[in-house]
């Protein structure tokens, strides 16, 4: 007999917490998949502690959605009994990690947009969020550092190097313009300055992708069409597999206390 | 692997922790730059706030004294004890010196 | 300081070495004073502790495998991080191992194509599966239990960075066990499949974790000369006995019973005496017929060669940044 999942009452700020905390769940779960992986001892670290952050983003971020919700969840509620189409996650966040280059190209276009998204976020209506985002604001900078680092020495590496950092920049490019969304929910936040407008960020982040993938020795990709759908709930089929596993145990053993 | 292959060299990790004057020895790990070996410092060896400031020095230019040269370089600073304040006597009606 | 340079490979290891530098290399041991890597050393004592370091530098970094089995699953968003914590702690063991290894003038890069060829020894407890999340309690528990009984004493080993390398495990291995132990705390507090979960944990790892202590001291091939150079500072036998007698006692407070039906506490000597160990479990496992050997080794194989473009590609960049440099320069 498996649990049922919860129903959650997604007012402005659940919501928008919510789909920041499942960016960062299910990033630094991707992250965790790397433990036992990485290629070498050093990375290994570096990679958990991006993970460890992100999960603790995650965290700060879904005790914040069960205060304003006042339904009784908690944390684990949140991650480990909400089925596919009530998370609100990113989609490049569910993406598999792919080779080394994917994962870091992924985490440097994603960190490239969260260290100003939070930095401007710290100065926010919502006493909460600014705090958590002065946190995560300090992590993600470091996150940005290490993926940037890495994308050049891959980008300018070797041939082979060169051909999977191009590649993975290639594959991620159209679920960047997601990063920028903010539907009629979010606008209302935005009004009373308890969220940042994504789209403000635009400018920052083109700026040091641009500078960034030029170090790399890499080529910008072009085309408009973006992929989108995952701050309603429409997700790639990767997550349905990841939630699978994620959730196995809380799902199998209803009610039982880890 | 073939003897050909580089290796990624060695760095010596130097921290210098909350409450501390001097950088001290931590331990090694391997990197293949500078840049990335300050990051490779910072996320093995302070994981536990355990540090301010970091030091990488490649282990090859580290220069060391030889251990043979220990009688040499150490034993003679035993017998001048007059590098030692206790050496001195200062009466105690004088104050503290 | 550990100059890579001045590390000296042994180049004549067949040699007699001088009767004189033994002699006082052994008074310097006696004395209890550290040994540190520029040091004069025995021939032997540098093989020994390249050995012994490198098994146990593999250990923590194979150990990362069953464990890290169950980080995606991990059941709540603490037991996740913690887990995640714990496993990254031991890949950072691993290294520390590694650096102390390499102060005796032998390269990480050697120690790990010895282990991924499978001529390298590791703890025999990481052949076996973690089948379930009631193994991750046992492991922290039981597995890193048993390595603090090892790893203490070795804090005062005569070798300086293998010491000074402890230390460091030591410290942050405490709160290893801890997790492990709450965890099944909290299984066996839980509903009668957990409890179950626990017990069943309990009874495929009991035994495996007596073996990690080694053979009986009467068996072992290394034991006496380690001693003697206070590489090895308690006998077989005599940690194993420590162990069992702080574990019973934690497993009583469970709610859960031993697989040995030979268990029994007696007045006289103190201790909890326990039943005939399977050595040849132990042997074929240490051979590479344990449930899990061929899969930690294809595991590290997979890693280490998915990861030679990436590890090719920073020294290139290195050397192209270097290059870039010198041109400037000139």
């Amino acid at each position: 007999m498996a649990t049922t999942s919860i129903s959650v009452a997604e007012t402005p700020l659940v919501l928008y917490a919510l789909r920041r905390a499942d960016d960062a769940l299910i990033l630094g779960h991707r992250l965790s998949e790397w433990i036992g992986r990485a290629p070498m001892l050093e990375e290994e670290m570096a990679l958990a502690n991006i993970g460890l952050d992100l999960i603790g983003q995650a965290r700060a971020l879904y005790a914040f959605a069960a205060e304003q919700e006042k339904a009784g969840h908690g944390e684990d509620h949140y991650a480990y009994l909400r089925d596919a189409p009530q998370y609100r996650n990113l989609l490049m966040a569910e993406l598999p990690n792919g080779d080394f280059a994917h994962t870091i190209a992924r985490q440097f276009l994603y960190a490239a947009f969260a260290d100003p998204y939070w930095r401007a976020m710290m100065g926010c209506a919502e006493p909460t969020l600014a705090a958590i985002a002065a946190k995560a604001e300090k992590e993600i900078a470091y996150h940005l550092r290490h993926a940037a680092d890495w994308l050049v020495r891959l980008g300018d590496g070797t041939d082979e190097s060169q051909r999977r950092a191009q590649d993975a920049v290639d594959a991620l490019w159209p679920y960047t313009g997601e990063m920028f969304e903010a539907d009629e929910s979010e606008r209302m936040l935005i009004a009373e300055g308890r969220a940042v407008d994504p789209a403000a960020i635009r400018p920052a982040w083109e700026a040091t992708v641009a500078r960034v993938l030029a170090e790399a020795t890499l080529t910008q990709p072009g085309g408009p069409w973006m992929q989108s759908g995952g701050r309603s709930g429409r997700h790639t089929e990767h997550l349905g597999h990841l939630l699978a596993e994620f959730q196995h145990l809380q799902r199998t053993y209803p009610g039982a206390t880890w | 692997m073939t003897e050909a292959t580089p290796t990624i060299p060695i760095w010596e990790v130097f921290i210098r922790s909350r409450n501390g004057l001097a950088h001290r020895h931590v331990g090694s790990l391997h990197a293949a730059d500078a840049a990335m070996a300050l990051q490779a410092a910072r996320d093995i060896y302070t994981r536990r706030g355990e540090g301010l400031s970091i030091w990488v020095v490649p282990s090859a230019a580290i220069v060391a004294s030889d251990p043979a040269d220990r009688a040499m370089l150490f034993e003679p600073t035993a017998d001048k004890i007059y590098r030692h304040p206790t050496f001195y006597e200062v009466p105690e009606e004088v104050g503290h010196m | 300081m550990y100059t890579q340079a001045l590390n000296a490979r042994e180049t004549a290891p067949a040699q007699p070495e001088d009767a004189d530098k033994l002699a006082r290399f052994q008074a310097r041991v006696d004395a209890e004073e550290r040994i540190e890597p520029n040091d004069w050393m025995p021939a032997a004592y540098r093989r020994t502790l390249i050995r012994q370091i490198s098994q146990h530098a593999h250990s923590e970094i194979v150990g990362m495998l069953p464990e890290g089995n169950w980080i995606t699953r991990a059941p709540t968003l603490r037991r996740k991080a913690a887990l995640l914590a714990k496993v990254q702690d031991e890949g950072g063991h691993g290294l520390y191992l590694y650096a102390a290894a390499e102060t005796l003038g032998v390269s990480r890069e050697e120690l790990v194509d010895a282990l991924l060829a499978g001529k390298a020894k590791y703890s025999s407890i990481f052949n076996y599966p973690t089948l379930t999340w009631a193994d991750i309690g046992a492991i922290g528990w039981l597995v890193d239990g048993a390595a603090i009984m090892n790893q203490i004493p070795l804090c005062r080993c005569s070798y300086g960075p293998y010491a000074r390398a402890m230390v460091r495990v030591c410290k942050e291995e405490s709160f290893h066990q801890r997790q492990g132990y709450e965890i099944m705390l909290t299984l066996c507090r839980g509903t009668a499949e957990q409890k179950a979960m626990a017990q069943d944990a309990l009874n495929r790892w009991w035994w495996p974790c007596l073996m990690m202590f080694g053979p009986p001291d009467g068996q072992s091939q290394h034991g006496d000369q380690s001693t003697a150079w206070k590489i090895k500072r308690f006998s077989n036998d005599e940690l194993r006995q420590k162990f069992v007698d702080a574990t019973v006692p934690q497993a009583h407070y469970l709610g859960l019973t031993l697989p040995d039906p030979a268990l029994r506490f007696d007045e006289a000597s103190g201790h909890w005496e326990y039943g005939a160990i399977d050595w040849d479990e132990f042997r074929q496992v240490l051979a590479g017929n344990g449930p899990c050997n061929r899969e930690r080794l294809a595991a590290r194989r997979k890693a280490h060669a998915d990861g030679a473009w990436v590890r090719e590609a920073a020294l290139a960049h290195a050397a192209k940044r270097r290059a870039r440099e010198a041109k400037q320069a000139a």
